[in-house]
């Protein structure tokens, strides 16, 4: 360590002084004899200097710095340090990357688990990690935990351990903590009487729940949470468990405003779910009481699965077709989704949208952004639609071969002509087809 | 007085500087050496060396080089500049050797249109990360020498012929091309080389490509890219590649997004032999090894190797680059959607003749079932004589589920980087930290100007510019970067920290 001294030499030897150092008797010998001669070195910095400084460093060269002396070993295990931690589980024959080390888990369970507020899990595909976090949130009993998320980072390997030895591990947090502010835990076998635990002891701190392509809750569960936490902002879940009463539930009297709820609309099997309706009215009672939400909706069906969508008004804002939409859905989506921000279509095949895009343009007056790609527009009725929007227009994907050139224009001129009623430079998105 | 030039990966421009004096120009290819090309598969070793004079030493250049020197009495060396890393630090070993036994060296760029570091000094010391960047970088650069320019200097034949190889009787012996055997490389049951090598194919085949369209017809009326345009992407990728001795792996890249692709090996030797269960992706896997041809798609690292192993004409970066593009782990293009195999078969080949042809056991299903055929009800398969599961794959992973849970991770990542909190999806993909040639990561002059519309909250309030040349009017109000409680993470240290290190701000979720 270099010796340097420092410009507030005699603060800093005075605090050195009174600090309490029941282990360092040697240094505090040292200074009480030697206070204004003493060369002061990085070794005495006070602890709260320390500090700031380690939390600027990742938690490796912390560690590095913990074992430089003991002073710097204290401040690596002041609690501040360890509020937040994300748990990192994979598996070398399923994973590029690294895991937590274990003895590093270890002590974290040992001497900091009650320490602990923000804690995440980050698995790969392989069953054996999704235990692995299972295990660790078991022993998470003295903390009390805000943010819980689990997160698989390729297949979602949550769903291959046993619905008991998830529930039981989850129950635990959700018990012990009684301050969760905001689970995420989607693609796991979480079910409706571990919500029902999760409300009992959670309600009054609860305001975000992701919990989409969860298979064993059912819309009685989900119902639950909205009944009995009234401070819910943020929702995800899956289509299937979305109903009237829950939408009503969400905007009853003492319930806060709603800022964000995403539904995943997913089939697996063309023609085998058949999808229920949600009344205009429920939809209604939702804008009413939280006129500012954002209703995020990611579609991933087969065409013919979209009968019964977009025949009424709904109030979404950000639309995304995974998969291929037909002309017709969108054509309704131009008359039926005013409040539409963000409209992303994947495919859709070989009839130009021109009509159903200019309807989108006139109707949809808060349209910022749009994404498209493997469907056709005429030029001209692509440069309709910009002029329509505008500026507005803060997004604009579209992929080279969705332009189609026309007598009014090429794909040169599609280029300055867009620039210019978008007040930026704009080009389509090339892909290099070798 | 007679020059000695051995022109090293021989090519026009610094030979032509050799030629026009009488010398001897033997031509040579040393032994190649790198790891990378062990991947080499039996179509390109064909393609490279078939048709053409060479003579191959075997053996390191370094260690053969000094000796070559004073047995051919080399007085100039030409050679191609590599744009690629494991070129350049060859390029300089070579050079050492060359001066030390008083050989010139005359180094001039071939493989590249332009000079890629002039490129990139004019982005500020970085490769540019979109292609409408770099085509404005090219504005700004001097313009290509045209070539007429080179006509002058144009190896004439009277120039050539006083250039003289001496051949000694034994030279295939001692110089000839290694054969596919000794390569270790398997040759019973090869047909013929679908595609022969050498220049004069070569030239035959740019002048058909330029006429040709693409096997797959997009639409009659879209364009297809330029000459210039696909030279430039290749041009793109060089540049990117130049530095970055990492570009073809996803660890230790800082060009690539760090994405936990799940390591399956049974599900990659599944793709490779084409048998996936999905017969657009199928038909292309078996049009591959039979013919060398790239159909792109598909861990993109895995799927790189495999097509350099396969692909004809695998220059490492543009490989390298097209994976990385085609799986969306850099480049930040806002490529939020997978390739459905089924619905780009259905839209591009709508007939299914081209499964057809290349998997002739699916011949019997009807256009309608012939891109999905575990769809297909089973007395259609009876009558198809091709039962799934059985005659052929059943598919090696949900596609629905999968893209599914693609567009959820991508978004995971993307988020991770851009620090977005937002709803929107295209304004999650995070910007070119290349803007205005500056290294900045998310500074405060990529806000773009878009409207925090005052009828929605956006959660953080922002939505970041994703498009990469936009030039910016307007700031926007920003959430205030803070250190929330001081902690910059507890994870493991991995290459996403480095990536987040040039972050500038945090953006924070308003409540």
């Amino acid at each position: 360590m270099k010796r340097n001294s420092l410009s507030v030499e005699n603060k800093i030897v005075q605090s050195s002084a009174a600090a309490k150092q029941p282990k360092l008797g040697f240094y505090s010998s040292l200074n009480q004899s030697h206070m204004h001669t003493v060369l002061l070195d990085w070794g005495h910095l006070p602890h709260h200097v320390v500090l700031r400084i380690f939390q600027y460093l990742p938690l490796l060269d912390r560690a590095r710095a913990s074992s430089v002396c003991r002073r710097w070993n204290e401040v690596f295990h002041i609690p501040d340090l360890w509020r937040k931690f994300e748990f990192e589980l994979n598996q070398s024959a399923t994973s590029y990357f690294k895991s937590t080390h274990p003895d590093l888990i270890q002590q974290i369970i040992k001497k900091h688990s009650a320490h602990l507020q923000y804690v995440s899990f980050k698995v790969d595909s392989s069953t054996e990690s999704a235990e692995a976090a299972c295990d660790i949130l078991s022993q998470l009993v003295n903390c009390s935990i805000q943010t819980l998320g689990l997160i698989s980072t390729a297949k979602p390997s949550f769903m291959n351990v046993s619905e008991s030895h998830f529930v039981s591990a989850l129950t635990v947090v959700f018990i012990n903590s009684k301050s969760l502010s905001s689970i995420k835990i989607e693609d796991t076998p979480v079910d409706d009487p571990s919500l029902k635990i999760l409300v009992a002891n959670n309600s009054d701190t609860l305001r975000l729940l992701k919990m989409s392509s969860c298979p064993h809750v059912s819309s009685d569960g989900i119902l639950c949470v909205a009944d009995h936490c009234q401070g819910l902002r943020e929702l995800a879940l899956n289509y299937y468990i979305l109903t009237d009463e829950l939408l009503l539930a969400l905007s009853s009297e003492t319930h806060v405003n709603l800022e964000h709820l995403r539904i995943d609309v997913v089939s697996e099997n063309p023609g085998q779910i058949a999808f229920h309706a949600i009344k205009k009215h429920s939809w209604d009672a939702l804008i009413k009481h939280s006129p500012r939400v954002n209703v995020v909706m990611y579609f991933f069906l087969y065409e013919e699965e979209f009968e019964m969508f977009f025949k009424e008004e709904i109030p979404v804002t950000h639309l995304y077709f995974g998969r291929s939409v037909s002309k017709a859905v969108l054509g309704r989506i131009g008359l039926n989704c005013p409040r539409l921000f963000e409209l992303v279509v994947c495919a859709n095949g070989l009839q130009p949208l021109d009509k159903e895009l200019i309807c989108i343009g006139e109707h949809c007056t808060n349209l910022t952004a749009l994404g498209l790609s493997e469907c056709e527009v005429s030029c001209s009725a692509f440069i309709k639609f910009v002029r329509l929007c505008g500026r507005r227009l803060t997004h604009l994907s579209i992929m080279e071969e969705v332009l189609i050139p026309d007598e009014d224009y090429s794909l040169d001129e599609i280029h300055t002509e867009v620039s210019k009623y978008l007040g930026r430079i704009w080009f389509p998105e090339v892909m290099p087809l070798w | 007085m007679g020059v000695n030039a051995v022109p090293w990966l021989p090519h026009s421009p610094s030979l032509k500087e050799c030629v026009g004096r009488r010398h001897d120009a033997p031509r040579r290819r040393p032994g190649p050496l790198v790891p990378r090309l062990l991947h080499v598969g039996i179509n390109r070793w064909r393609f490279l060396t078939l048709n053409s004079c060479l003579f191959v030493i075997r053996g390191q250049p370094a260690d053969v080089f000094p000796r070559l020197f004073k047995e051919w009495n080399m007085t100039k060396l030409p050679v191609e500049c590599h744009s690629e890393p494991f070129g350049k630090e060859g390029d300089a070993a070579i050079k050492k050797l060359a001066t030390a036994a008083g050989a010139e060296v005359i180094a001039r760029m071939s493989r590249t249109l332009y000079d890629l570091d002039k490129i990139m000094e004019l982005n500020g010391g970085q490769p540019p990360l979109t292609y409408k960047r770099i085509q404005t970088l090219i504005s700004k650069v001097e313009p290509l020498e045209i070539p007429a320019g080179l006509v002058t200097k144009t190896i004439t034949s009277e120039g050539i012929e006083k250039c003289t190889t001496p051949l000694s009787d034994d030279h295939n012996h001692k110089y000839g091309v290694s054969s596919l055997e000794e390569l270790g490389f398997d040759t019973d049951g090869l047909s013929s080389a679908v595609w022969p090598g050498g220049e004069t194919e070569a030239l035959t085949h740019l002048e058909r490509h330029l006429e040709r369209k693409a096997w797959v017809v997009k639409k009659s009326s879209s364009l297809p890219l330029s000459l210039y345009e696909q030279l430039l992407w290749r041009e793109f990728f060089y540049t990117a590649a130049t530095n970055n001795p990492r570009f073809d792996k996803m660890k230790g890249n800082p060009l690539c997004v760090q994405s936990p692709w799940d390591k399956s090996s049974q599900a990659l030797a599944k793709w490779t032999e084409g048998g996936t269960g999905f017969p657009w992706i199928d038909a292309i896997m078996t049009q591959l090894p039979q013919e060398g041809w790239i159909r792109h798609l598909a861990s993109w690292e895995e799927g790189m190797k495999v097509f350099e192993e396969l692909f004809l004409d695998a220059n490492w970066s543009i490989n390298a680059g097209i994976w990385m593009w085609l799986s969306r782990s850099s480049f930040f293009q806002q490529f939020f959607h997978c390739y459905c195999p089924v619905g780009f078969g259905r839209r591009t080949d709508p007939s299914g003749d081209y499964i057809r042809c290349y998997l002739p056991v699916l011949r019997g299903f009807p256009a309608k079932y012939i891109c999905d055929p575990w769809n297909a009800p089973e007395g259609i398969q009876k009558v198809a004589k091709c039962l799934i599961g059985v005659n052929y794959p059943k598919l090696v992973v949900k596609h629905a589920e999968a893209s599914h849970l693609n567009i959820k991770r991508m978004k995971q990542i993307y988020q991770q980087l851009s620090q977005y909190r937002g709803p929107g999806l295209l304004a999650s993909v995070p910007s070119n930290p290349n803007r205005n040639g500056s290294f900045m990561g998310y500074s405060a002059e990529n806000i773009p100007g878009c409207s925090s519309n005052g009828s929605f909250s956006q959660g953080s309030g922002i939505l970041h510019c994703a498009h990469g040349d936009i030039q910016q009017t307007h700031l926007l109000k920003q959430g205030r970067s803070s250190m929330s409680t001081g902690l910059s993470g507890g994870k493991h240290p991995s290459q996403e920290e480095d990536t987040q290190r040039h972050q500038v701000h945090k953006i924070q979720r308003r409540s």
